[in-house]
């Protein structure tokens, strides 16, 4: 049965184009999608359980497509709620759509899935050999998964679909896979595997696979042999080359996306411009194999104090390695002096902007920059040491010399107190499959009937 | 000797995930496609990066005009050794490389 899923944009809190999604909804969507969050901000999100966007931002979109929803008559899924898509994630957003259903009168059915895996479970797991590493992957033990302040399973297809089942009206989808909210229903309704993953990952950034890639609204048909991708935005299009094109993004593999229960492989897909606006994929293979979902987890690697001088003394911008290198001994040994702590048990890191402070030892260029900005980064086990190392390596940083007999410099701190607490540092501790026997086995959903 | 930038219209990189990076080279053109598939050996852009050779996954797509590398970060996203969170920068290397 042809399905059409509209997808209001690549993710919530970045905007969209209200007349576009005004225009999606009176096209009688059969699902309305969009995705809430992702990796790609790094580690802090899921480490934290909390979002990185502002709740603000979150409730004003969210409200809009609430109305959108109403509107349409058709369920409205996020997935990968709050950025992370951890449980408090899943119910900072579900507190989120209560509010919205008072101040806008409606009476709605709310199914939340949780993606939140307990260790004990993927402990479990491991000793039974059903945890696989994927390339590269981090070590794991059951110490370190206890270790991990949150670990969770991207679910796929069919753990959404066990959502919409239960006939919700929203449903608040934890860690998801990017692709599963969008392909759970055209697969569920017999439409081709092949398109139905393979539409999904071309609309789940939004228009970024159109020529208006900030325009937001895009509309899939999915249907027996295919799919069709339709921007829109005025002005926008989806061509082959902007549609084809979107598969390199993100993606390591170009023409194989894996997901749970097997993989897609767009290697013979064939497509074709019907129009300006619109383009037509068919070809898609979608390849069954083991059913494995991926996990992700974050642990806490320490606490973080940081200060920034600015050098401007062409001097010192001349000699900043050197002098960051000099003070780095310096600041070693005074440490060992004061604090009576050996270098292994904390990490100072000078990062010299202006000079390689993105590429570091990549770096291939070099030039006579006008100021070098200093960024210490110190990392320590507690708070309460980093903030006590920043504060021994204040002065110094602020007045350190090049050479012996020579007046102090004094360096450019732009704000007092110097240094900035960062709270912990959390890092990725987990890049690999679990696999099941029934799918909903490591996955959890509630359904709330919430009225104004 | 020119810079893969003067070639190519567009050189951009990104995390695959947090595990990966993924630099694209979008040449717009065949005769560019041809020259920089010539021009790009796998070993110089491996070693641009410090990575070895084996662990470089290449693909010239000639359907797109692109040339596409994939690679395990050396350090993971966001560990405390990470110098740039998405890997957006890392294209400017390949953009600027002289054939």
């Amino acid at each position: 049965m042809p399905t059409r899923v509209l997808i209001p944009s690549g993710v919530l809190c970045l905007g969209f184009d209200r007349e576009a999604l005004a225009r999606g909804v009176a096209m009688k969507p059969d699902l309305i999608a969009i995705d809430g969050g992702s990796t790609d901000s790094g580690p802090w999100s899921l480490g934290a359980g909390q979002s990185k966007y502002a709740r603000s931002v979150t409730k004003s979109e969210w409200r809009e497509l609430m109305l959108a929803r109403a509107e349409a008559g058709v369920p409205l899924v996020i997935g990968t709620a709050g950025t992370c898509g951890a449980d408090a994630c899943v119910d900072w957003m579900f507190d989120i759509t209560q509010e919205l259903a008072t101040e806008l009168g409606q009476s709605v059915k709310v199914a939340r899935l949780y993606s939140g895996q307990p260790a004990a479970r993927i402990t479990q797991a491991l000793a039974a050999g059903r945890v696989k590493p994927l390339t590269p992957a981090p070590e794991i033990s059951s110490d370190r998964l206890d270790q991990m302040t949150n670990i969770v399973a991207l679910a796929g297809a069919e753990q959404i679909q066990a959502a919409l089942n239960t006939g919700a009206d929203i449903i608040i989808a934890g860690r998801t896979t990017d692709t599963a909210i969008i392909a759970a229903l055209p697969l569920m309704r017999g439409d081709h595997a092949g398109a139905a993953w393979h539409g999904a990952k071309v609309a789940e950034c939004g228009a970024l696979c159109s020529t208006n890639p900030t325009s937001g609204v895009i509309l899939v048909d999915f249907d027996e042999t295919g799919f069709t991708v339709e921007p829109l935005a005025t002005g926008a299009s989806c061509t082959p080359h902007s549609v084809s094109a979107h598969m390199l993004y993100e993606n390591s593999d170009p023409f194989i996306l894996y997901e749970p229960g097997g993989h897609l492989d767009v290697t013979e897909t064939r497509y074709l411009a019907l129009d300006a606006r619109r383009t037509r994929a068919t070809g898609s293979r979608w390849v069954p194999g083991r059913y494995t979902v991926k996990l992700e987890g974050a642990r806490a690697a320490g606490f973080q104090t940081t200060l920034i001088a600015v050098l401007r003394d062409a001097h010192y911008v001349a000699n900043a390695q050197a002098w960051a290198d000099k003070l780095h001994g310096f600041l070693d040994a005074l440490i060992a002096k004061r604090m009576g702590l050996d270098p292994a048990s904390y990490d100072l890191d000078f990062r010299l902007i202006g000079v390689n402070a993105a590429l570091g030892a990549m770096e291939n260029r070099s030039a006579a920059p006008v100021e070098v900005g200093v960024l210490l980064i110190i990392t320590a086990q507690t708070q309460a040491l980093a903030a006590e190392i920043g504060k021994l390596a204040n002065p110094h940083l602020l007045h350190y010399p090049l050479t012996e007999n020579e007046e102090l410099p004094t360096f450019a701190f732009p704000y007092s107190p110097a240094q900035s607490d960062r709270g912990a540092l959390y890092e990725f501790a987990l890049n690999h499959v679990l696999e099941l026997d029934d799918p909903m086995s490591a996955f959890r959903l509630t359904v709330t009937e919430v009225s104004p | 000797m020119t810079q893969v930038s003067e070639i190519a219209y567009k050189v951009r990189s990104k995390n695959a995930g947090p595990f990966w990076v993924t630099v694209d080279i979008f040449c717009g053109t065949p005769e560019a496609f041809a020259r920089l598939r010539e021009g790009l050996k796998t070993e110089t852009v491996a070693a641009l990066y410090h990575q070895p050779t084996q662990l470089l996954k290449r693909f010239d797509i000639a359907d797109l005009n692109v040339i596409k590398f994939s690679f395990p970060r050396p350090v993971i996203q966001g560990h405390r050794s990470d110098r740039d969170m998405h890997g957006a920068q890392w294209a400017t290397l390949l953009a600027e490389m002289r054939l």
